[in-house]
């Protein structure tokens, strides 16, 4: 018989107090599983693996907004960028791939006000994260974006809404509560797995169709005043752009109908007319020596900037999420602790009752340092017995809720993901239990026998 | 011999600071494998004695010699484990552990003495004192005679050289009384322990070969006399 099962004797004699307090402890470290466990789910849909390109590139303005509207899609867009700077990303021999993004538009308030992002097939043939490529559900009649108004979805949009391929939907201009729907109607051809991406909670459309909605089109005038402004300094660019204009200028002079009449700019309006809200860009080679040198040249301009979508995140990260998670862990450190108060007033208080038992052991040979352990073993054993459990429970329970907390939010949780500071919460409860068993522990110590024994 | 005392004083001071003599024992010795009763009033310092013998109280002065060792002269860490492996103790409230059952109090024991625990002797000496069929049954489930036996194979549990027993029947039903002494004695014999018993009941000594009486052997109200003059 050793210390420990001596200890285990002693816990299981005093039952109740040592589930309380032991479940006091294992509370707070439930708390700070789920903590960390969410913190780690947050962090994996902030940091670097939400997006697998190099830059983004969006009109001048705020670095933030233009990765929160564009890859998080929880902001508004800053502004457009003209469709031709699409065309001379892709002759820049530093780019190995630029998608074109076009966003602003929601789906309707009763079908979860999603955020609507015109693109290509080129977005879903890529990764979505590194390493990652998107899959879909499979379901009859999938396909690629082809028709003008297909549209793929993401997995929690098909979710909310019941949506699967075949069904159609309507979308509303600008804001989501604006009231000013479109008039078309859009065809789900392919539903997305989870991601854990913003991807979940988007909706896909073909590019070309976003210049076919009504409000989506500029007067040929502002659009020349807006060129001329971005190709200031490229006169080639310049010029072939407003031939184009003059071009749209004459064949509606003659009265000429521009791509499909019922549905106002058709897919063969000119480039020169259309508009992009952010590229995604990935260099060739991956290399950060020319990721570098595009994000140089364009700061220096006045065109448009290019983010690494990780630093502004990180940032984010650091200032306000991280600073949100440092308190939380500092809150459920305190309970973890004021938990450890509770088991050393549980020992102690306890003490006087087995002020006999401890003569008994004593006279039995046990030795000062025997009876110092058992009790440090004791509160030892509530610290570490109360975290395992509250660790388990936590991680269980984490477990159990990410499916509803990925429905409701879309967030990815793993529930069996172990965070660093996991390692290091057993030895700190060890240490706990020490620090709290030490007061009742030095009492056993000192425990006169003959007294104990007549006591 | 298996104990020796010599010159052993112990004194308790009083709240008021004065020293209150208990114990002023010029010689006692006991065999090995002799068996002893003593006798003392309440308050004789019966306990006092068993204690400094056993190690639990250090005296003021004076060989305390227990199976070849004087104790006195130990420290405390050595004490302790010459105590859980040579002194075997039956106390008059048995002071079994509530939580343990009464193999386990057996084996709590052994487990101070730093030989290690033997499971099955445990086993066998609760067999020896009739508890075969309670060994897994918690102090408060059984009877105060049965208590009593466990608190004997206990005290047999490390083959002590010496068992102190503290009016062991004192807190046992008449019935249970002979039963229990002639277990103490019996087991005693068969394994050369030497045994000294403790207790104010003359009836009680009155079974034993050897009777001895504190008042006898020890002075304490002389050596405080002499000690103010």
């Amino acid at each position: 018989m050793n210390l420990l099962t001596i200890s285990w004797k002693s816990v299981k004699q005093r039952r109740l107090a040592s589930i309380l307090t032991a479940l006091s402890v294992g509370l707070g470290v439930m708390l700070m599983v789920i903590v960390l466990v969410i913190a780690g789910a947050v962090d994996n849909a902030f940091n670097q693996r939400s997006i697998a390109y190099d830059l983004i590139i969006g009109a001048k303005g705020s670095d933030l907004q233009l990765v929160m509207s564009s890859v998080y899609r929880i902001q508004p867009p800053i502004a457009n960028l003209p469709y031709m700077y699409l065309e001379q990303l892709r002759e820049d021999s530093r780019v190995e791939l630029a998608i074109p993004l076009a966003f602003g538009d929601f789906t309707r308030p009763e079908h979860g006000a999603f955020p609507i992002v015109g693109t290509t097939n080129e977005y879903f043939l890529n990764d979505y994260t590194p390493g990652q490529k998107f899959q879909a559900e499979n379901q009859p009649g999938t396909r690629q974006l082809s028709e003008l108004y297909d549209a793929v979805i993401g997995s929690q949009v098909a979710r909310t809404n019941g949506w699967k391929v075949g069904d159609q939907f309507s979308i509303v201009h600008g804001r989501a509560d604006s009231g000013d729907y479109h008039d078309e109607m859009f065809t789900v051809v392919s539903v997305l797995r989870q991601t854990g991406t913003p991807n979940d909670r988007s909706v896909f459309l073909n590019l070309e169709a976003v210049y076919t909605l009504e409000g989506h089109q500029k007067p040929i005038e502002e659009v020349e005043e807006r060129l001329r402004d971005f190709y200031g300094n490229d006169p080639d660019r310049l010029n072939r752009a407003l031939q184009q204009l003059e071009e749209l200028r004459v064949r509606r002079a003659k009265g000429e109908e521009i791509g499909d009449p019922t549905m106002g700019y058709g897919i063969d309006t000119p480039e020169a007319m259309k508009e992009i809200t952010a590229v995604y860009v990935k260099v060739a080679g991956a290399s950060s020596f020319k990721a570098h040198s595009l994000y140089s040249e364009l700061k220096s301009t006045s065109r448009a900037m290019a983010v690494n979508p990780i630093i502004p995140i990180q940032r984010l990260m650091t200032n306000f999420v991280g600073n949100i998670q440092k308190a939380l862990m500092v809150l459920t450190g305190m309970i973890i602790v004021v938990s450890g108060i509770s088991i050393f007033v549980s020992i102690y208080n306890s003490m006087s009752d087995r002020r006999r038992e401890i003569g008994i052991m004593r006279a039995l040979g046990a030795r000062r340092g025997s009876v110092f352990a058992i009790v440090l073993a004791e509160s030892s054993v509530l610290c570490v017995g109360g975290g395992s459990l509250g660790w388990l429970t936590g991680h269980l329970l984490a477990v159990l809720c990410a499916p509803e907390v990925s429905a409701r939010t879309g967030l990815l949780l793993n529930g069996w993901a172990f965070n660093p500071w996991e390692f290091v919460l057993f030895p700190v409860l060890l240490i706990l239990g020490a620090l709290v068993g030490f007061l009742p522990a030095m009492t056993a110590y000192r425990t006169d026998v003959a007294d104990a024994l007549q006591s | 011999m298996s104990l020796i005392l010599e010159n052993v004083h112990k004194s308790y001071r009083e709240p008021n600071g004065h020293l209150l003599p208990v114990l002023a024992i010029e010689h006692y010795e006991l065999a090995q494998g002799e068996q002893a009763a003593l006798i003392g009033s309440s308050g004789g310092g019966k306990t006092t004695l068993l204690n400094v013998i056993s190690g639990i109280l250090a005296a003021d002065s004076g060989r305390i010699v227990v199976d070849g060792k004087d104790i006195a002269q130990l420290p405390e860490v050595v004490r302790d484990r010459f105590r859980a492996a040579r002194i075997g103790f039956v106390f008059q409230t048995f002071n079994l552990l509530p939580a343990f059952t009464a193999l386990e109090n057996v084996l709590l024991g052994m487990s101070f003495s730093g030989r290690g625990v033997n499971r099955p002797f445990a086993e066998s000496l609760l067999d020896r004192v009739g508890l075969a069929k309670r060994m897994h049954h918690v102090p408060q489930r059984m009877s105060v005679g049965e208590q009593q036996r466990v608190s004997v194979a206990r005290s047999l549990a490390n083959k002590p050289a010496l068992l102190l027993a503290d009016e062991p029947t004192a807190n046992v039903d008449p019935g249970n009384q002979e039963l229990i002494l002639n277990l103490i004695r019996d087991t005693c014999r068969e394994n050369n322990v030497t045994l000294l018993m403790v207790t104010h009941a003359v009836e009680v000594a009155d079974t034993f070969e050897r009777v001895d009486r504190l008042t006898d052997f020890n002075k304490p109200v002389v050596a405080e006399q002499e000690a103010s003059a």
